[in-house]
């Protein structure tokens, strides 16, 4: 019997598919996301929108509060640590958190190195905007890749743009020469068989999920039909008027990401989404998707 | 052999990958009608309430209840298990309650605890099967007419089988090995 294989990490994340993670702050959050039929949830102290608003540094949740969300619902639970902030991901695995995402949304703790995450029976999911930054959390031990979009803007354009480029990334790796794949390899800054298990696939060796900016069931439905294998729903959803019925509506979005007529259906009287942002408007030093290299 | 595959959540891209290795026509089913003209129905490991929110929202848990009634083989691994059990403990789940077995979900612990074992499964041959468990449910009870087909080592059932129910705790679809699928083709075809 053996625990925290590459497998079971990976297999984890295999069952997330086709489906939307979301984003709760309390337990009562918690169990309207379960009831609503996300397939996990992320526990934190603040959703990105109001961590974005508070500024200053933000950090790992307070155990109290993911304790509490962990003892309210079934699903798995996952929560956030600082990029290379490896005891805030030790204290995340003694609590007994399902999956820890190394995150951008709070302030990185290191500026040269992400969490060596082999070292940890607990699976991690690692943001990225091209398939490079891919490749090098996985190569730091990531069981899951995220696309990073732009978290708490409500915004969905960065996502798409991350998507689209991680899937531009592995048309160009799978139409590449034998010569082509060692200079992409040193571009990427990993071992040149990462990049041939690329090319063998014709696609990311774990589970993609997309983050950062969905707020309605069509954002959803977009990155799916974009490539994702499922979502990420950070603010989105308790950040608009009514949160149980778009949680369920960006659910059933998901998983009929195909069939126009159910997402005309579930997007009626929704009521507000969040207020979003115009990525143009937010300082550059301000984008959360360029922390992590 | 047309086989349908629950493709509301999950991991159903794995099992329809593993029948179409083995020959199998295989379609994912998100909507009732999608599973006309199926030969039997695979419910994939994934998340047993979203799976079951979204089974219920479009009518497929009638559809498959009377499917299976009228006598089309269904298996379900983890998830699938759970939702195929006539009792789930201490949960609000809505199961299909097909197969005479009372089901306890996360029954090993966290994530932490999935884990990875050689399971001996007698119907397969004496090749262990390679059985990976991630926050598995076990079988807690057996009731008439259903066959254990698995154990651990310490005796906790982990795969069963009643008629042309089969239903395992952990994720044949994660691995190569192919046996249990086709001893579920067999079931299908009558072979078996």
């Amino acid at each position: 019997m053996e625990t925290g294989t590459w497998k079971v990490k990976t297999g984890l994340a295999q069952m997330f598919k086709g489906g939307v993670i979301m984003d709760v702050v309390t337990p009562e959050h918690a169990k309207i996301a379960e009831e609503a039929g996300a397939c996990a949830v992320m526990a934190l102290e603040r959703v990105p929108a109001d961590i974005r608003a508070a500024g200053g540094v933000a950090r790992m949740a307070d155990p109290t509060v993911i304790e509490a969300i962990m003892k309210a619902v079934t699903i798995p639970v996952m929560a956030k640590c600082r990029i290379g902030h490896f005891v805030e991901a030790q204290a995340l695995e003694a609590l007994g958190v399902d999956y820890v995402d190394e995150s951008e949304v709070l302030t990185p703790a290191d500026e040269k190195y992400h969490v060596w995450k082999h070292d940890f029976k607990v699976p991690f999911v690692c943001g990225c905007r091209e398939l490079g930054e891919a490749l090098r959390r996985l190569h730091e031990g990531a069981a899951m890749i995220r696309t990073k979009g732009e978290a708490g803007s409500g915004n969905i354009v960065e996502a798409v743009r991350h998507m689209r480029a991680v899937m531009e990334g592995i048309q160009l790796v799978v139409n590449a020469s034998e010569a082509e794949l060692k200079e992409l390899a040193t571009g990427y800054r990993v071992p040149l068989e990462q990049v041939k298990e690329i090319k063998k696939l014709g696609k990311l060796p774990v589970v993609n999920f997309a983050a950062g900016g969905v707020a309605t069931p069509a954002d959803a439905a977009l990155m799916m039909q974009l490539g994702a294998e499922g979502v990420f729903v950070g603010s989105g959803i308790f950040k608009s008027s009514n949160p149980e019925v778009r949680a369920k509506a960006i659910v059933k979005a998901t998983t009929h990401y195909r069939d126009p007529a159910i997402i005309a259906e579930v997007s009626k009287n929704l009521g507000d989404a969040m207020m979003g942002l115009d990525i143009k408007q937010i300082p550059s030093e301000e984008l959360l998707a360029q922390r992590g290299w | 052999m047309k086989i349908g595959v629950l493709a509301s959540q999950g991991a159903f891209a794995e099992h329809i990958s593993t029948l179409q290795q083995l020959d199998a026509e295989a379609v994912p089913v998100r909507l009732p009608g999608e599973l006309r003209g199926v030969d039997g129905l695979i419910i994939p490991g994934g998340e047993s309430t979203s799976i079951s929110r979204l089974m219920s929202s479009y009518n497929l848990m009638d559809e498959i209840t009377s499917m299976a009634r009228s006598g089309i083989p269904l298996f379900g691994t983890c998830a699938g298990m759970i939702l195929m059990a006539r009792d789930i403990s201490a949960n609000g789940t809505e199961s299909l309650g097909l197969i005479n077995i009372r089901v306890r979900r996360n029954a090993f612990g966290r994530q932490i605890d999935s884990f990875e074992t050689e399971l001996a499964i007698p119907v397969l041959g004496k090749k262990p099967f390679p059985a990976v468990f991630i926050r598995a449910p076990i079988i807690e009870r057996c009731d008439s007419g259903v066959d254990i087909l698995a154990r651990l080592t310490d005796s906790t059932i982990v795969a069963a089988r009643q008629g042309k129910l089969l239903v395992t705790a952990f994720h044949p679809e994660l691995t190569d090995d192919l046996r249990l699928h086709r001893y579920f083709l067999d079931i299908v075809s009558g072979k078996s």
